[in-house]
């Protein structure tokens, strides 16, 4: 659907890579150009016409990130880098300082990069204990996995709403209920699943969100921190700078600004911010459910007729997200996304970041598809028709 | 050479690498390769005496160049003496570089001439020459210089 809206698709590539980067509409795209061309300034910074616009549009965005994840204030977004620095901020900003030596952390071995490593270098500094709640045979986290893994010194669950390999939906309402239940800090990693589907922070008792825009057709470079009010304030801001401060004085002594600015150090990503804000705006005029609904249907299309070729393996039938991982029979990963790329289809291989799940897969790389909204049956019949021309794979390889 | 022979040495060697999970004992060094951008992930094995490289073996996975270029090369290595084997990493990188290089001193290793025609399969076939390099730099290291 909306096929217009997006120069890259006049390329004749079949994008199927969409876990990595979704493509831009173009109105993402005219929306970062205007800030550019027509009111240029820095934000929180001028009394002149064009930096008080920047202003208006750049917390114009907060509001829209408030209402797509239900927070209760604007106040609990923060802007930065994407992701990975908000779930940064949430381990060694927050945590860091809110849990003790001997504390437990669950996650899972399906966990990004992201999303494992800050609590590694806080294992490391201060003897957190990480542990890995079991997934089970579909390599999806259940809530009686869940359950079974808490124990009295479970002080965070922290786990993707969707995984980007098994692209598995956690039933991240139950556990956030369980949080609640035994005040446990629950951390959402939302970066696969706002593109797709309605999270909602208040419903699922998130204690803290984090997301990228680059995967929901915003731009690069940015995205977004949730935190409940009383847990964000307690965030401390590992940048220190302009933008932060209420005043710094020679004596040393000084105050920093409220929450958000103040996890917002330094001349933000406004054009980012801005090209965020038209992102989220384009998705909900077309609305989640219309996204998921032809996500699952072209996972599905794909599913039966993937079928019928005999040397094509599929790791994750079951899951419902819009991913899929496969290999073909006794061809590297890597080759056999080289071999697609001949026909310009694009999909990915590798680990993808979860180099844990190795352990649980029993296979270290895989190629990847991740459907989003703008992709059609008539790319997942060019998809089919290639992997059906895939015995002659090497002479196209090599 | 032309591109249909091209192909068959690469697909052999991919399919019945040279040397691949061979056993090794502790007198061989290892050394590990892998590409920060994709998947490729050796562990190669080498045992060395007196300068002279006597006999290789490697584990890991890889695609087909990757793998392909570590058998051809490795085989190619076994019996050469360090400074021999300077000279072939030379002409190789000269040959991936679009550099001139010499034919005779690279033998089969010419089938990745044209690899410069796919710029991400590049690294791919400097995969295995990483390897050595490394183990040139351990050894020269041992031997003080
Ligand atoms: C589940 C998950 N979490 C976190 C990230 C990190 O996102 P970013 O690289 O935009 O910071 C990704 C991106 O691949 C992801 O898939």
């Amino acid at each position: 659907m909306n096929r217009e809206d997006f120069k890259m698709l006049d390329n004749d590539i079949v994008y199927f890579d969409n876990g990595a980067t979704t493509f831009k509409p173009n109105c993402v795209i005219d929306s970062m150009n205007d800030y550019y061309n027509n009111y240029c300034a820095n934000a929180h910074r001028g009394d002149y016409k064009i930096s008080n616009k920047v202003d208006i549009e750049y917390e114009k965005v907060r509001e829209k990130v408030k209402d797509l994840i239900g927070a209760s204030s604007s106040e609990e977004i923060v802007f930065t880098s994407g992701a990975t620095q908000s779930l940064n901020m949430i381990v060694l900003g927050f945590m860091a300082h809110a849990l003790k030596s001997g504390d437990e952390v669950l996650i899972t071995k399906s966990e990004h990069a992201s999303n494992v490593l800050p609590w590694m270098e806080l294992q490391k500094k201060m003897g957190i204990v990480i542990k890995y709640i079991p997934l089970n045979d579909d390599l999806e986290l259940t809530y009686d996995n869940v359950l079974n893994s808490i124990t009295s010194k479970t002080k965070v669950i922290s786990i993707a709403h969707v995984t980007n390999t098994v692209g598995d939906i956690r039933p991240i309402y139950e556990i956030g209920k369980l949080c609640k239940e035994k005040n446990i800090y629950f951390v959402v990693d939302a970066a696969q699943s706002i593109p797709h589907r309605k999270v909602d922070v208040i419903e699922n008792n998130v204690s803290f969100l984090a997301f990228s825009a680059h995967k929901m057709l915003g731009p690069t470079g940015v995205g977004v921190l949730y935190g409940k009010k009383e847990l964000l304030e307690e965030v401390v801001p590992i940048f220190v700078g302009g933008g932060m401060n209420n005043y710094f004085l020679s004596n040393f002594e000084v105050e920093y600004s409220p929450i958000p600015n103040r996890l917002e150090a330094g001349t933000p990503n406004v054009a980012g911010v801005i090209g965020m804000g038209k992102a989220i705006d384009y998705l909900m005029n077309i609305g989640y459910e219309k996204i998921e609904k032809h996500e699952e249907d072209l996972k599905r299309y794909f599913l039966e007729k993937v079928k019928r070729i005999k040397n094509v393996k599929i790791y994750n039938p079951n899951s419902k997200s819009g991913i899929v991982l496969f290999n073909i029979d006794d061809v590297f990963a890597q080759d056999t996304a080289t071999f697609l790329d001949y026909y310009n289809i694009c999909v990915r291989s590798g680990n993808h970041c979860a180099k844990m799940l190795i352990d649980e897969l029993g296979i270290k790389n895989t190629c990847r598809i991740s459907f989003y909204l703008y992709n059609t049956k008539e790319e997942v019949d060019r998809l089919i028709k290639a992997l059906e021309n895939s015995k002659n794979i090497f002479d196209i390889v090599i | 050479m032309n591109k249909q022979l091209r192909r068959e040495i690469i697909l052999d060697n991919y399919q019945h690498p040279f040397h691949k999970d061979k056993e090794v004992d502790d007198s061989y060094i290892k050394v590990n390769t892998n590409n920060e951008s994709c998947i490729d992930n050796l562990d190669i094995y080498f045992k060395v005496e007196n300068g002279v490289i006597l006999d290789v073996s490697f584990k890991g996975e890889a695609c087909a160049i990757s793998t392909s270029c570590s058998s051809i090369l490795l085989r190619y290595l076994v019996g050469k003496n360090l400074n021999e084997v300077k000279v072939i990493l030379d002409e190789y990188n000269k040959m991936i570089n679009e550099e001139e290089y010499d034919q005779d001193i690279l033998k089969d290793l010419i089938v990745y001439s044209d690899i410069y025609l796919q710029p991400n399969r590049k690294n791919c076939a400097l995969l295995p020459v990483k390897a050595v390099l490394r183990l040139l730099d351990n050894l020269g290291e041992k031997n003080g210089n």
